[in-house]
């Protein structure tokens, strides 16, 4: 903070320095000479103040975080304590241990991280055959089916979730992965943005490929894949973390204790136990690790994925 | 539709090699297509089709499916619970559009500049969009604790004597939902806000600047015009996730206490899924749809007349 002051202070003299007359004295060379041009310290002064304010709003915004992380390593008792105690007083690490034996929380990451394999590898290669026969292969009625495609997005998904919970009680999927995983998999969000993806890689490429012998297939896997890359691992990453993290479709379609994911399990020892304070956050901390490591490893796809796309499932 | 494509066709030989060409396309194009189509026909379009036929029909869990017109229409508008749902929707919509996109717009403005470790500020803000649902309510309705939660506290010692008790009270859960709401989603409406803003070419700022336009002119006359597209785009993305809300309340306070947060979605989960009232509840769902597609064309048509 007395920094930031100095710095401000500073600018201000060298503001004020050039004479009215503009012929500059010995001691204003000296000045301009051991320092930085006004412009470049008016510039430094403005980026500390930057990052003072991103630092304070930044912890501001992580708050909860902070606070979830602390509460997983006390006591119950110590958790909502008056005042704050942002750091505990003694760090209950046992919470992190006991929690596999309070509730089957291997079992839940198991079955989540099980869904989320599957419908992620199902939606990525299916998007993608589908993306490339939507925007590399010519033929009638495609575009009409793309628009049905388009507009399915566009209705809302709670408007026919009611027809769907209909047909797997008629197939008898209730209560099953199965269900899951057929309605998740196909989703049209992933052919939209694999097809715009696709779009922008020139049609030449895949015509010099024809000419050199390729099948359609082959072009798909040898030529295309390969470029599209970037994509592919967008639209991975953001199937992985939405099936992660999704809780209505578990909620509605898995009622056995055993077939239930992490956020499922988490959700039913917090209402089971809701004077458990500490280990209602370790069980938090713990669903979060996962999205949290898969999403420093893949942030750059993330935030391609959505500034392209600009939507998400 | 046949014709077309033969006309379209570049290199011409003779028509019926054309045609077995076209053919062969259809065949290709569809094989490609196929494995996701099936999947998509079978649980969403056919769905989606059957969910509006469904809204004229009385079909429960116990009886056959009967056609009966308007009926659950005239059953929906005389039901309180419907216009309590439709009314918490709103609530919470105008809550969450307009504090998500100012604060996803002050972040983008704050972080869209080149200094070193701004990235890690970016990531960090996004974040808790990617945060699962679950642990984000938990925490957030620890935090919201009416009497000795962190916010309460916090509320305590800048001097409010009677603070809210938020998730405990019927007419504070709204504002504790549209508040966590607003905290996770912000981050996702700054990347895009980022994205419009860096689209924006630096000469229009220097011109404004040698103009001798000041910080807040250029930030209403130059940054505000160019991100109509962006913030057209996020309008619509922000309402129409607002009129879905789901989830959050459902894990956050469950529609309570009493009905003071229950929202459409949920109202169309109790009827259809918990009660088994498929045509019922499917009435609900369709005014879901027709308010969603209404935002939509609406903001449309304020973009095309801005736009002239």
């Amino acid at each position: 903070m007395t920094n930031m002051a100095e710095d401000l202070k500073a600018t201000h003299v060298t503001d004020a320095a050039p004479l009215p007359n503009g012929a500059p004295t010995a001691e204003d060379r000296r000045r301009t000479d051991r320092k930085r041009s006004p412009r470049e310290q008016k510039k430094r002064t403005a980026n500390v103040v930057i990052y003072g304010v991103l630092v304070v709003l930044v912890v501001a915004l992580m708050v909860p975080f902070i606070w979830m992380l602390s509460s997983s390593l006390k006591e119950n008792n110590q958790v909502l304590t008056v005042p704050i105690q942002w750091i505990p007083q003694e760090f209950v690490w046992s919470n992190y241990t006991d929690i596999w034996t309070r509730i089957p929380m291997m079992g839940y990451l198991q079955n989540s991280l099980y869904l989320a394999v599957i419908i992620t590898c199902l939606q990525v290669l299916t998007g993608s055959l589908a993306a490339y026969g939507f925007s590399k292969v010519r033929f009638p009625g495609r575009d009409v089916l793309f628009l049905a495609y388009i507009g399915t997005i566009a209705v809302p998904w709670q408007a026919y979730m009611v027809p769907q919970y209909i047909m797997m009680q008629q197939l008898g999927l209730t209560n099953s992965f199965n269900a899951l995983i057929l309605l998740q998999a196909f989703g049209a969000f992933g052919v939209f943005l694999m097809r715009q993806y696709y779009m922008t890689i020139p049609d030449e490429l895949c015509e010099a490929a024809r000419i050199d012998g390729l099948s359609e297939y082959g072009i798909w896997a040898r030529v295309i894949l390969p470029l599209s890359k970037p994509a592919l691992a967008s639209l991975a990453l953001l199937t992985f973390v939405n099936t992660w993290n999704d809780y209505m479709g578990p909620f509605i379609y898995l009622t056995s204790n055993r077939l239930w994911t992490v956020q499922l399990g988490l959700r039913s020892f917090v209402g089971q136990f809701d004077a458990e304070y500490a280990m209602i956050m370790t069980g938090s901390v713990i669903s979060v690790i996962p999205i949290l490591i898969i999403f420093l490893i893949g942030q750059r796809y993330f935030i391609q994925g959505i500034a392209t796309s600009g939507m998400k499932g | 539709m046949t014709t077309e494509t033969i006309t379209q066709a570049p290199a011409p030989v003779h028509s019926r090699g054309n045609r077995k060409q076209a053919r062969r396309n259809t065949l290709i194009g569809w094989t490609f297509i196929l494995p996701n189509f099936l999947g998509f026909l079978a649980f969403t379009l056919i769905p989606v089709v059957a969910a509006f036929a469904l809204s004229f029909m009385e079909w429960t869990s116990f009886s056959a499916p009967k056609w009966v017109g308007l009926a659950n229409f005239q059953r929906m508008f005389a039901s309180d619970s419907f216009w309590i749902a439709l009314r918490n929707t709103v609530v919470y919509a105008l809550g969450h559009v307009p504090l998500t996109m100012a604060l996803a717009l002050i972040l983008a403005m704050l972080l869209n500049r080149k200094l070193k470790g701004i990235g890690f500020f970016r990531v960090a803000i996004f974040f808790p969009y990617i945060t699962s649902l679950v642990a984000v309510a938990v925490v957030w309705n620890m935090l919201f604790s009416p009497d000795s939660g962190p916010i309460n506290q916090f509320l305590g010692s800048i001097g409010i004597a009677n603070p809210p008790g938020w998730t405990s009270s019927s007419d504070w859960a709204m504002p504790a939902v549209i508040i966590t709401s607003v905290w996770r989603d912000m981050g996702y409406y700054m990347v895009l806000y980022l994205a419009g803003l860096q689209a924006i070419p630096t000469e229009l700022y220097e011109a404004a600047e040698v103009d001798g336009a000041s910080a807040w002119q250029r930030f209403w006359n130059v940054t505000i015009p160019s991100l109509r597209p962006t913030t057209f785009f996020v309008v619509v993305m922000l309402t129409v996730s607002s009129f879905k809300v789901f989830d959050l309340i459902v894990v956050m306070t469950n529609g309570g206490p009493g009905r003071s947060t229950t929202v459409l979605s949920q109202l169309i989960y109790q009827e259809g899924i918990g009660e088994g009232k498929f045509g019922y509840s499917s009435a609900i769902s369709l005014v879901l749809f027709i308010i969603v597609l209404t935002v939509t064309v609406l903001q449309f048509k304020i973009q095309q007349r801005r736009e002239r």
